[in-house]
């Protein structure tokens, strides 16, 4: 029992590995700004291109959600930062993990997003359009705003699994929270800081996801 | 009333497909007049109406409001054009996130560029014309149909358009709060609004009415004063759907 709480939850271990781990943080949240902002942007874009009346940006965008929610993300990002290079095009890590997040990502803010416009009646963009207001002032201030009230909790949902997925960056040795953790661990020869991280990763998300229940069941009442 | 028309509806045709909806439909509409619209449900009425704004758009014909044709410009034009067309529908169609002071000011300051404190007056007025200044701050799920739809003339009102379009305004209502609504569009009358009309309420057309145009099958049957039309009806068509309205 004592040598398992020595592996697991060796204070001193986890004392010294914090520093590390921090800088992990600093990264993981870094990665996380980029990327949740990016794909909540691109999501909306890839959205209203999903429901555009014209064929020629209707289909690209079509194509788009379809082929980026079917790929693995991890395929994704080891074939931008390693498969790329024999293009001669060399990224960063921390690039390529905001590129293949961001192509992941956006297509599933895309679905998000979608569902929402669907569920704003059609008689608002009539009232908005009978006002004079033009189609970004109706989208702006109308319709949007209805859309992403109907959707938060997936938004909100789809925003935790972003941050879970940074995680995936440690394969390209990107050092974020759990590459660091992973490197404290092989130095110290003791699994705390990975229990460590995990506890990090918990504290960070499980508000948010208290926040998606909290959202689901008003929206249910 | 012999004023230059406000509204001009001419040759307008609407096809979806094959299907036509609308057949070579002529209208006028002078400045203060109000034109009501009757007919069986399919008849191509609200179709009509909202061609009048381009909700719907025309498959040809041309809308002339004021003298200036809205079928012609850049849709910028007709963002312009549509401030000086009011609707108002069915389903009221209020923002629901939105207090019904904001609903009332938000197309003054985004398309009219009013200021806050100009656009705020201007919702304040209008909502005082329709009895509902006391229900300012509050949100349009709070309010009763007959409300919602009130503050939605007050809506259309504050942009000063010079044509109002009512399209089935009382069919959603229950019918103790009908009258409110009645009284609100009897006053914009009296107070010289231009007003094309597409409802049921053939009691209020018989009594406000300059005009009553009866609608079957995507064209215009027959038209002329409350009292030719409900008094002595020319067409069969004409005949056979008041008396099936009246029972």
């Amino acid at each position: 029992m004592d040598s398992l709480l020595d592996q697991f939850f060796n204070l001193d271990v986890m004392r010294q590995s914090l520093p590390l781990l921090l800088n992990g943080l600093w990264m993981t949240l870094q990665l996380c700004c980029a990327v949740i902002l990016l794909g909540l942007v691109g999501g909306l874009v890839v959205a209203l291109g999903n429901m555009s009346p014209r064929r020629w940006v209707r289909w690209p965008a079509v194509v788009y959600t379809d082929l980026f929610r079917a790929l693995p993300p991890l395929v994704l990002l080891i074939f931008i930062y390693s498969g790329l290079p024999f293009a001669g095009i060399n990224v960063s890590p921390f690039t390529a993990v905001v590129i293949a997040f961001l192509l992941n990502n956006s297509s599933y803010y895309a679905e998000v997003y979608r569902a929402g416009l669907i569920s704003v009646p059609k008689g608002q963009a009539e009232a908005a359009k009978a006002t004079g207001l033009s189609k970004a002032q109706a989208l702006i201030h109308v319709i949007l705003p209805q859309a992403i009230r109907n959707v938060l909790p997936d938004l909100l949902s789809n925003t935790v699994e972003v941050v879970k997925l940074t995680s995936l960056a440690s394969v390209i040795s990107l050092s974020e929270l759990l590459y660091s953790a992973n490197m404290a661990r092989s130095v110290t020869y003791n699994a705390s800081p990975l229990v460590l991280a995990a506890l990090i990763y918990l504290i960070l998300l499980w508000p948010l996801v208290r926040l998606v229940s909290h959202f689901q069941r008003r929206l249910a009442a | 009333m012999a004023n230059r028309p406000m509204l001009e509806i001419a040759a307008l045709e609407k096809r979806f497909g094959s299907n036509t909806i609308l057949k070579n439909i002529d209208l006028k509409v002078a400045e203060g007049e109000l034109v009501f619209v009757i007919g069986p449900s399919g008849s191509g009425k609200s179709t009509m109406l909202r061609c009048c704004n381009r909700l719907e758009e025309p498959t040809s014909g041309d809308i002339i409001v004021d003298g200036r044709n809205i079928m012609q410009g850049t849709s910028r034009d007709l963002d312009r054009m549509r401030l000086q067309v009011g609707m108002v529908f069915q389903g009221f169609h209020l923002y629901p996130h939105m207090s019904v002071l904001k609903n009332v000011t938000l197309a003054q300051r985004k398309a009219l560029k009013r200021t806050k404190a100009e656009a705020d007056a201007r919702a304040m007025d209008m909502l005082e014309r329709v009895g509902m200044e006391h229900k300012a701050d509050a949100y349009p799920a709070e309010l009763s149909g007959g409300q919602q739809q009130r503050v939605a003339i007050a809506r259309a009102l504050a942009l000063d358009p010079k044509v109002m379009l009512f399209d089935e305004p009382t069919s959603a209502l229950d019918p103790e709060l009908v009258g409110s609504v009645l009284k609100v569009m009897k006053d914009l009358r009296a107070k010289g609004m231009t007003m094309l009309v597409v409802s049921h309420e053939m009691g209020f057309a018989r009594e406000t009415a300059d005009r009553v145009v009866f609608m079957d099958g995507g064209v215009i049957v027959e038209e002329g004063t409350p009292e030719q039309i409900f008094g002595a009806p020319q067409a069969e068509r004409t005949k056979a759907f008041l008396s099936r309205v009246s029972g």
